[in-house]
């Protein structure tokens, strides 16, 4: 059944068009890989989603509600959870004041998260300002989840980070995949992760859909193509 | 325990002993200075929901302490001539009953903080100061043209309201009864901070789009906030009338709004006793400066512009250190 579906959005910022009619579906349980160059759209598409920017056509729709004019805040609590690229924690909260300060009820709370990031427990009472880069993605995760969404979006969720905080992160976003049937629309540049865990993989280019299809069936090719990998 | 918490234990044993020794003393004038600043402190205190927490500089939180007041006055004054309010479509009464006057001092100041903030959070920054401070200005032309209660002359209550076993006319007892308030009030805040109201308020304030992403509708907590604080500023205003037995327009001016803002910024914002530190130093201040000199405020202004340029987290923050939003 399809959770998301985007359909032909255009979105500007001011006269500058970004997006040129993208399109997307995911199902319930699906990992999504949403694909594409520096500047290709990626995260204004995310945006859109999100209700950041208004859609200037086309629809999104997600679990039977149509979210194309609908403020942030409701688009988030219909259920879908948003890892921003860059993190942006709330720095002068702690990390579990961050939680608290959005928890919605679920199966995810702080106790649950501890289990996901024992990092984050150990630092509960730290001020997210004060943590290193990885600890601050993990934590704008863990924010993510304690929201219980239906659908996590993940913006560039291991850019800049260490290698070993980076498959700390894939790892637990791989336990999200089979432990919880959590939808996921993950954003990112490393095409070896990504092939593990996506099920489908979307691909922009200048504000376009220009690829989509099960992951297997991305070849190199079509990555070197569209990706330059 | 942090230094902070010893500065407040220091603030809250201040609070009892000096109007304690003044009891003893006989020194009845510096136990109603310390009321007048117990009042100003919780009237700052609810403005500091707004200002500290919430990043709301609202230059109209005079309308509410005006509110208040005029709430007692008018409540008093009408107990007083055995006059009822109004006769139809139903009776009312005028009261001395303290709790009744604060009760509808706070259901008045926090009916008008909706209103007045449902139209104004629609605005942000310069615009949100202009239009609270029009709310304000508004409520004052309107109290100067009202001769039923006094007009430019303010409303006089010839004996204090009473509250059941106090006798409030006795400033000890009345300073009792105001330091309570304060002391709940502030228990009160410190929970709300803690709470996930108090922390989402706070994060609206670090980033309203940050906020409204992770399913936070910065309007509607803004809202809230606002009411909440305009009722404890209204309770204040209530209590301030009480404490001169006089209400008067005055207590809707720009100037109210500025002196309760000074507390805040003086004392520390967004600390839970930022605004208490900040209104027993301007209330010391006015007595002794005002004492030297009539233009004691250029004073205050100079430290004012030394604590905002070289101590951004007020007195409170220069003693106690590193900001901490509730200790």
């Amino acid at each position: 059944m399809t959770l998301l579906s985007v359909d032909q959005i255009n979105a500007s910022y001011g006269p500058a068009q970004a997006l040129f009619g993208v399109d997307l579906n995911l199902s319930e349980g699906e990992v999504l890989a949403l694909m594409g160059r520096n500047g290709m759209g990626k995260s204004t598409t995310i945006r859109a989603i999100m209700g950041m920017m208004p859609a200037t056509s086309g629809n999104i729709h997600f679990a039977n509600h149509d979210l194309t004019r609908l403020p942030s805040h409701k688009v988030a609590q219909l259920g879908i959870g948003l890892v921003p690229e860059g993190r942006r924690c709330f720095g002068n909260l702690t990390v579990r004041e961050n939680l608290t300060a959005v928890a919605r009820p679920g199966h995810w709370t702080p106790d649950t998260l501890a289990g996901l990031f024992p990092r984050l427990e150990e630092r509960k009472d730290q001020e997210a300002g004060v943590l290193s880069g990885g600890e601050q993605q993990m934590l704008a995760i863990a924010r993510a989840l304690i929201t219980n969404p239906r659908l996590l979006i993940l913006d560039e969720a291991t850019e800049g980070l260490a290698p070993l905080i980076r498959q700390e992160i894939w790892s637990a976003i791989n336990h999200l995949k089979s432990n919880t049937g959590l939808a996921i629309l993950v954003v990112d540049k490393s095409l070896t992760e990504l092939r593990q865990i996506a099920d489908n993989a979307v691909i922009l280019e200048r504000g376009k859909t220009v690829w989509s299809g099960p992951m297997p069936d991305l070849s190199p090719a079509i990555a070197d193509q569209f990706l330059g990998l | 325990m942090t230094r902070e918490a010893l500065v407040n234990g220091a603030l809250i044993a201040g609070l009892v002993l000096v109007p304690l020794w003044a009891w003893m003393a006989d020194e009845p004038f510096i136990i109603t200075l310390t009321t007048r600043a117990a009042i100003f402190a919780l009237a700052a205190v609810g403005l500091n929901l707004c200002l500290g927490t919430g990043g709301l500089v609202s230059l109209g939180h005079a309308a509410f302490f005006g509110i208040g007041g005029y709430a007692m006055g008018i409540l008093a004054s009408h107990a007083q001539s055995y006059q009822p309010i109004m006769e139809t479509p139903f009776l009312i009464n005028g009261t001395k009953s303290m709790p009744i006057i604060w009760l509808v001092a706070c259901l008045a100041s926090g009916l008008a903080a909706a209103l007045i903030g449902a139209l104004s959070l629609r605005t942000a920054g310069v615009y949100f100061i202009m239009i609270t401070l029009a709310f304000g200005q508004m409520l004052y032309y309107f109290a100067i043209s009202w001769p039923a209660y006094g007009g430019e002359d303010g409303l006089s209550i010839y004996v204090r309201n009473g509250f059941p076993g106090l006798n409030t006319l006795d400033p000890i007892q009345f300073y009792a009864l105001v330091f309570c308030i304060l002391m709940l009030t502030l228990g009160l805040m410190s929970r709300l901070m803690k709470s996930p109201f108090g922390l989402a308020l706070n994060a609206a304030r670090q980033s309203p789009l940050r906020a409204s992403t992770v399913g936070i509708s910065p309007y509607r907590l803004r809202l809230l906030a606002f009411t909440l604080s305009g009722m404890i500023t209204g309770l204040a205003g209530a209590l301030f009338a009480d404490l001169n037995r006089f209400v008067s327009p005055s207590m809707f001016s720009w100037q109210t709004s500025g002196e309760i803002i000074v507390f805040v910024i003086l004392g520390g914002t967004a600390r839970l006793f930022g605004p208490v530190a900040g209104a027993v130093v301007f209330i010391l201040l006015e007595h002794v400066l005002g004492g030297i000199s009539d233009y004691w405020h250029i004073h205050l202004g100079l430290l004012l512009l030394a604590v905002v340029l070289f101590a951004p987290g007020g007195l409170l923050g220069l003693i106690a250190g590193r900001r901490k939003i509730h200790v």
